[in-house]
C-alpha cells in the first residue's frame, strides 16, 4: 500500500523553479530517506508534501488524500517535526504537548493523558513543566517528536531531525524513529547526512538541484557504483609484486600512494582471507587492510558530480579497519 | 467532536497561549499597561488645567476624560503587541507547526485575536480601577463600565486584526514592530487625548473623520455623561468597520502566506 505517492511535482518561486519534478512512491511502512544538500528542494518538497505550500505543478498524495484538494485530511494524517524545532520558548514542555492534542482535535482528558506518555516516551517527564527555552538541542528535538506523535499518525514527516544535534543525541533519535517504524509508521526522512539516510531508511531519493537524481535501498544504490575495494598498507617496499598477486584476485583501483593497494573484489569481507593468504605466501608484510564499501557519497558523487556538502571531509562511514 | 466545537477548542487554547506569552514576555506586557498608565498620569498631572477651557466638555476632571484615550491606547498597543507576537511565531517556524494541523485555518488568526480581545479586556478593568481609585467616577454607572469593557474589548480585537494581517503578510516582527510610532500618530490625530473642537486644522479635520474618535467617544460618553446612543452606534459602526478591514486583509494575507510558503 503507498503511503506517499508523488508525480511531477514542481514548486517555482518567481523565476526560481526550487522544485523541478519530482517523482517518488513511498510504501506504508517504511522509511524513506530524502537526501540532498542544502538547497536542493528537500524542505520544499515536504512543505507541500505537509500542505503548508501550495505546489505550483504535478500532484501529490498522502496517506491516500490529494495535498490541496483534501489537505484538511492530509493534515489528520500526518505528524510533522519541521526543521530547526519550532518551538515556543516560552511554553513548558507539557504546555506544547498539550496544545498540540488540542489542534489535532483530542478531547481534554484524553490529550492531557497523551501528554504524559509522550513526554515519558521521550524522557522528558521531570523537565515537562519547564520552560521549552531551557532545553537543550535534543531535548527540544525530543519534544518535537513527541507532539508530532500526540494523534498517532499513520505517516510522520521529519526534516532534518537530527541536524545540529551531538551523536549521542542523534542517535537517541534514530533509535526513536526505527521505534515508530516497528510500531507501523511510515516516515518521510529528509536529511543530509548520508550516515542518518544509510542507517535509517529503507528506501533513499537523493535530490539535487529540484531533480531526484538517484532513488533505491541504500545497498542497491551502493551496488550500482562498484563493489567494495580492499585497501591494503604494505608493511615492505614490495609493492610492485603485491600488485602483482593482487590483479589476480580483483580489479587493480588507481593507487593513492607507494605503499597503498586498492583492489577491487566481488565478495567484501569474503574475499580478505584469500588476499592476506597469497600476500603471506609471497612473504609480502600487510601494516594495516581496510574493506571500504561504496557510500552514499559515492552513490551522491556519481550521480550528481559533486560532494555532499559537508561530507566529503567525512572518513567514510562503512569502512572496516584491520591492523596488522 | 463536531468541527465547530473543536474550533473553539483550538481558539481558546490559542488565546489561552497568547495571554500567557504576554505576560511571560515583558516587552509585550509594557506597552499595554505600563506606557498608557505612565502617559495617563503625566498628562493628567500636567495639562489637568485644560478642562477650564472654552469649548471643553462638561466633566469632573482631567482624569475622567482621559480614562478612555488611556484605553485606546492600550487596545491600540495590544493589538500591535499582539501582531509582533504573531509575527516572531511565523519568523521562528511556529506557525507551521498550527498550520499543519487538521483546523480550519482561520482559527489560528481568530485564536490570537481572542487574546488580544482577553488583554483589551483586562486593560478596561485597570484603566477604570485606577480612575476609580483617583476619584474619577463613572457618570454612567455600571452600564457605562459595561459599554467601556465591550467597546474596548471589540475594538482590541478589531486592531488585532490588522496587526495579525500585517504579520500574515510580512512574517517580519521588526516590521509590525515598525507601526509602533504609526498607532500614536493615529491616537494623537483622533479625540483620544484632546477634544476635537479644540484642534486647529488639518489635525481637527482629520480627527473628525478618523473612525477611531467615534469609538473614543463612544467609551468616554458613558464615563463623563450620561449613556448616548448615537454615539454607541458609531462607535460600533466604526469597530465594525475596522473588523471587516482586519479580516478581509487577514484572509487576504493567509492565502498570500500558504501561496508563498
Amino acid at each position: 500500500m503507498t503511503a506517499i505517492a508523488v508525480e511531477g511535482l514542481e514548486r517555482a518561486f518567481g523565476e526560481v523553479l526550487a522544485v523541478r519534478g519530482v517523482d517518488l512512491e513511498v510504501d506504508a511502512g517504511e522509511i524513506y530517506g530524502f537526501l540532498g544538500p542544502n538547497g536542493a528542494g528537500k524542505t520544499t518538497t515536504v512543505r507541500m508534501l505537509t500542505t503548508l505550500l501550495l505546489p505550483t505543478g504535478g500532484r501529490a498524495t498522502v496517506a491516500g488524500h490529494d495535498v490541496v484538494a483534501e489537505a484538511r485530511a492530509v493534515r489528520a494524517s500526518i505528524g510533522v517535526a519541521l526543521q530547526d524545532a519550532a518551538l515556543d520558548p516560552l511554553m513548558t514542555g507539557r504546555e506544547l504537548i498539550r496544545l498540540q492534542a488540542t489542534l489535532q482535535g483530542l478531547p481534554g482528558a484524553e490529550g492531557r493523558r497523551r501528554a504524559d506518555d509522550l513526554l515519558e516516551r521521550v524522557g522528558l517527564t521531570e523537565a515537562a513543566d519547564r520552560r521549552v527555552g531551557g532545553y537543550s538541542g535534543g531535548m527540544k528535538r525530543r519534544l518535537d517528536l513527541a507532539a508530532a506523535l500526540v494523534h498517532e499518525p499513520r505517516v510522520l514527516f521529519l526534516d532534518e531531525p537530527t541536524t545540529g544535534l551531538d551523536p549521542v543525541s542523534r542517535k537517541t533519535i534514530w533509535e526513536e524513529v526505527r521505534s515508530l517504524n516497528d510500531e507501523g509508521t511510515t516516515v518521510f526522512l529528509t536529511t543530509q547526512y548520508l550516515e542518518e539516510a544509510d542507517q535509517l531508511a529503507d528506501n533513499v531519493g537523493i535530490i539535487d538541484r529540484g531533480r531526484i537524481v538517484a532513488e533505491g535501498t541504500p545497498d542497491s544504490l551502493k551496488a550500482e557504483i562498484g563493489n567494495p575495494h580492499i585497501q591494503l598498507q604494505l608493511a615492505d617496499e614490495s609493492i610492485d609484486a603485491a600488485e602483482r598477486i593482487c590483479a589476480e584476485l580483483g580489479r587493480l583501483l588507481p593507487p593513492t600512494d607507494g605503499r597503498t593497494i586498492l583492489v577491487e573484489v566481488e565478495n567484501g569481507a569474503a574475499d580478505i582471507p584469500r588476499v592476506v593468504r597469497a600476500l603471506d605466501e609471497a612473504g609480502i608484510g600487510i601494516e594495516s587492510l581496510e574493506l571500504v564499501r561504496p557510500s552514499l557519497d559515492d552513490v551522491f558523487v556519481a550521480t550528481t558530480g559533486h560532494h555532499l556538502e559537508g561530507e566529503s571531509a567525512k572518513p567514510p562511514a562503512t569502512a572496516e579497519t584491520v591492523e596488522a | 467532536m463536531t468541527s465547530v466545537a473543536t474550533n473553539l477548542r483550538v481558539i481558546q487554547a490559542l488565546g489561552m497561549r497568547s495571554i500567557r506569552q504576554t505576560f511571560r514576555r515583558p516587552q509585550l506586557m509594557a506597552p499595554i499597561l505600563v506606557f498608557p498608565t505612565l502617559l495617563l498620569a503625566v498628562q493628567t498631572g500636567g495639562a489637568g488645567g485644560a478642562v477650564h477651557l472654552h469649548g471643553f466638555p462638561p466633566v469632573q476632571g482631567f482624569l475622567q476624560f482621559m480614562l478612555a484615550g488611556a484605553m485606546m491606547q492600550s487596545l491600540m498597543l495590544a493589538g500591535n503587541s499582539g501582531g509582533i507576537a504573531f509575527a516572531v511565531d511565523i519568523e521562528m517556524g511556529f506557525t507551521d507547526r498550527l498550520f499543519a494541523a487538521p483546523v480550519a485555518r482561520y482559527t489560528i488568526v481568530l485564536g490570537r485575536l481572542a487574546g488580544v480581545a482577553a488583554l483589551g479586556f483586562l486593560s478596561t478593568l485597570w484603566f477604570l480601577a485606577i480612575g476609580l481609585i483617583f476619584g474619577a467616577e463613572i457618570h454612567s454607572g455600571v452600564a457605562g463600565a459595561l459599554i467601556a469593557i465591550l467597546l474596548v474589548t471589540a475594538t482590541a480585537t478589531a486592531v488585532g486584526g490588522i496587526g495579525a494581517a500585517i504579520a500574515l503578510r510580512t512574517g517580519s516582527a521588526s516590521v509590525v514592530q515598525g507601526l509602533f510610532p504609526l498607532v500614536l500618530v493615529v491616537l494623537f490625530l483622533s479625540s483620544a487625548f484632546f477634544p476635537v473642537d479644540l484642534m486647529i486644522q488639518p489635525a481637527k479635520a482629520i480627527a473628525e473623520y478618523n473612525p477611531f474618535s467615534f469609538i473614543v467617544e463612544g467609551v468616554r460618553t458613558p464615563i463623563i455623561a450620561d449613556v448616548d446612543l448615537t454615539d454607541l452606534l458609531e462607535a460600533l459602526l466604526a469597530i465594525a468597520g475596522i473588523v471587516v478591514l482586519g479580516l478581509v486583509l487577514s484572509a487576504r494575507a493567509l492565502r498570500h502566506r500558504l501561496r508563498v510558503g
